[in-house]
């Protein structure tokens, strides 16, 4: 059963790599400091190009932090970055979606998408502004836009530069439930799509499920699970292994005792426990 | 629809009905005799010697001089306080260097300047330009450096996180997140310009708005002198409509200044 899934797993993610311009990101014992504080200690991840993955944790464990450090905002870090094996930021090949969408308020949405991109370029941004759904709507002001289709423009102005990697740093957390989900799906298509590489933070538990391959989980500066996401996609919430899954990182998150900070990779018995509820719940 | 007409109407009017109610007053008190037409000419003989004025080409000419002063003086006052502005918000480097000095030539006021400006040139048009331009100088360079320096430096982030760098950062980031702060400053300015020019101008001049009334006391002509007074309130207005059109474009995106 055990041997089964890791080779399942192993599939779906060789599957990822066929045919993807992602990159590959590895993170390798990063350090972070500001001042006296440590944010991260010791960090290590790797991805995969094209995969999925997801960062969770409590406000302040550091994860925004690890994001902003691949993201090339944020310096002075000890340990090493590399992208697909080169240790420059290819700042050009990443691009990130804030929380805020940071859209220039004073230029009409399809200049907002176009946004740095060479003048031979532009007529992307409409075509990627059709992509999520704003196509008609490209002469306007970002003001006259809601959260959601505000956030949905800057995906696409992030789309629009075809990034290898693509950070998104809790992107969605200021919008209403609802929204959230459609932009799930929008996020979801467009990763297959396009075959980037994605990095996601966030706070949400059931978002991460939704759309991550793997859900990873930052606990004070440190890494304390990494739970591979076997669920078939489009994954439903209703779903008792999905459910499962939320759960049992929930409840990871929510635990703090110091016995609960070794890596996660042991809980994979976990995993497969779940597995076999999903299965079973498939077969009924 | 026709009620909406007839509400559109009514706001059109409405900052009228003070000003023409106050005349009213005026030209029925004059009428009856409550007011002197040395302290106060009924607003009729005002009407008539400024029309008088007009056909003789005099207010013309002399509405001609003193705009061309305000705006000779803006431009160069107000030009050099933009780019100086628009430096010190740029450069942390240059703030150092500059800020301190000019803080402490702010804090003298123009008018204070004129016996020397006299001294150093006469009482030429450069006089009067001059006193001009280091009145409409500060609000400028004040509020484009405060323009600078208040630009989301989120949305700077994110430019330069999107390959914008150097002069497309400029122009596509900063100045515009600026733009509403420097705005501020020149409606600033052009209030500033008119009393400073108004100052300058009664003091010595040979022709403009303020020579035509200063003339017109020495004949005891309480009518031209009221001509002069509403035609400084006249061209501040204008100025004050220009600077607001120019938000009204200039802001068009922003919700706050959109026209209605």
């Amino acid at each position: 059963m055990q041997i089964n899934l890791e080779e399942n797993s192993a599939v779906a993610s060789r599957a990822a790599v066929a045919n993807t311009i992602g990159i590959a990101l590895s993170v390798r014992g990063v350090h972070k400091r500001y001042g006296e504080r440590e944010v991260l200690k010791g960090v290590d991840l790797d991805i995969e190009p094209g995969e999925f993955v997801a960062i969770v944790g409590r406000s302040g464990c550091g994860k925004s932090t690890l994001l902003r450090l691949v993201a090339g905002l944020e310096s002075g870090q000890e340990g090493q970055l590399h992208y697909d094996g080169h240790e420059q930021d290819s700042r050009h090949e990443t691009r990130i979606m804030f929380q805020d969408s940071r859209l220039l308020p004073w230029k009409r949405i399809v200049d907002n998408v176009a946004l740095g991109l060479p003048p031979a370029r532009q007529i992307d941004a409409e075509h990627v502004l059709g992509q999520v759904g704003l196509r008609e709507r490209r002469h306007e002001w970002p003001a006259r836009l809601s959260g959601g289709q505000r956030q949905r423009v800057a995906l696409a102005r992030a789309l629009v530069h075809k990034p290898r990697l693509l950070l998104l740093d809790e992107p969605l957390g200021a919008l209403d439930a609802l929204t959230r989900i459609e932009m799930h799906a929008l996020i979801e298509s467009l990763w297959r799509e396009h075959g980037f590489t994605a990095l996601l933070v966030t706070h949400d538990v059931s978002e991460a499920i939704a759309l991550a391959d793997r859900v990873v989980l930052i606990d004070e500066g440190q890494i304390t699970l990494d739970l591979r996401i076997d669920l078939p996609r489009p994954r439903h919430r209703g779903h008792a292994a999905f459910a499962a899954l939320e759960e049992q990182v929930l409840r990871r998150v929510l635990q703090q005792a110091p016995d609960e900070k070794n890596p996660g990779t042991e809980h994979a018995g976990d995993v497969s426990l779940h597995r076999t509820v999903d299965q079973v719940r498939w077969a009924v | 629809m026709s009620t909406t007409k007839k509400k559109v109407l009514f706001d059109r009017l409405l900052p009228w009905v003070i000003p023409v109610l106050l005349i009213a007053l005026w030209e029925l008190s004059a009428r009856i005799g409550w007011l002197s037409s040395r302290v106060l000419p009924e607003p009729a003989s005002i009407f008539k010697s400024g029309w008088e004025l007009l056909r003789s080409g005099e207010l013309h000419h002399h509405v001609l001089v003193s705009t061309r002063r305000a705006f000779t003086g803006l431009a160069i006052g107000g030009g050099a306080g933009l780019v100086l502005g628009l430096i010190t918000g740029t450069f942390r480097r240059a703030e150092v260097l500059l800020d301190t000095t000019l803080q402490m030539v702010r804090n003298v006021p123009p008018l204070a300047l004129i016996p020397l400006v006299i001294l150093w040139f006469g009482i030429d048009e450069a006089a009067k330009i001059f006193i001009v331009a280091i009145g409409v100088f500060f609000p400028l360079y004040l509020n484009t450096y405060h323009g600078i320096r208040s630009v989301d430096p989120a949305l700077i982030e994110m430019a330069r996180s999107y390959g914008v760098s150097g002069w497309r950062l400029y122009r596509d980031v900063i100045f515009p997140g600026a733009l509403s702060s420097i705005l501020v400053g020149l409606r600033f300015a052009l209030g500033f310009m008119w009393v400073l020019l108004i100052v300058s101008e009664t003091i010595s001049a040979t022709e403009g708005i303020g020579y035509m009334t200063m003339n017109a006391r020495e004949f005891l002509r309480t009518d031209i002198v009221l001509v002069g007074i509403l035609l400084y309130a006249l061209l501040g207005k204008l100025a004050d409509v220009v600077a607001r059109s120019l938000e009204r474009f200039w802001l068009r995106w922003n919700p706050n200044y959109a026209s209605a």
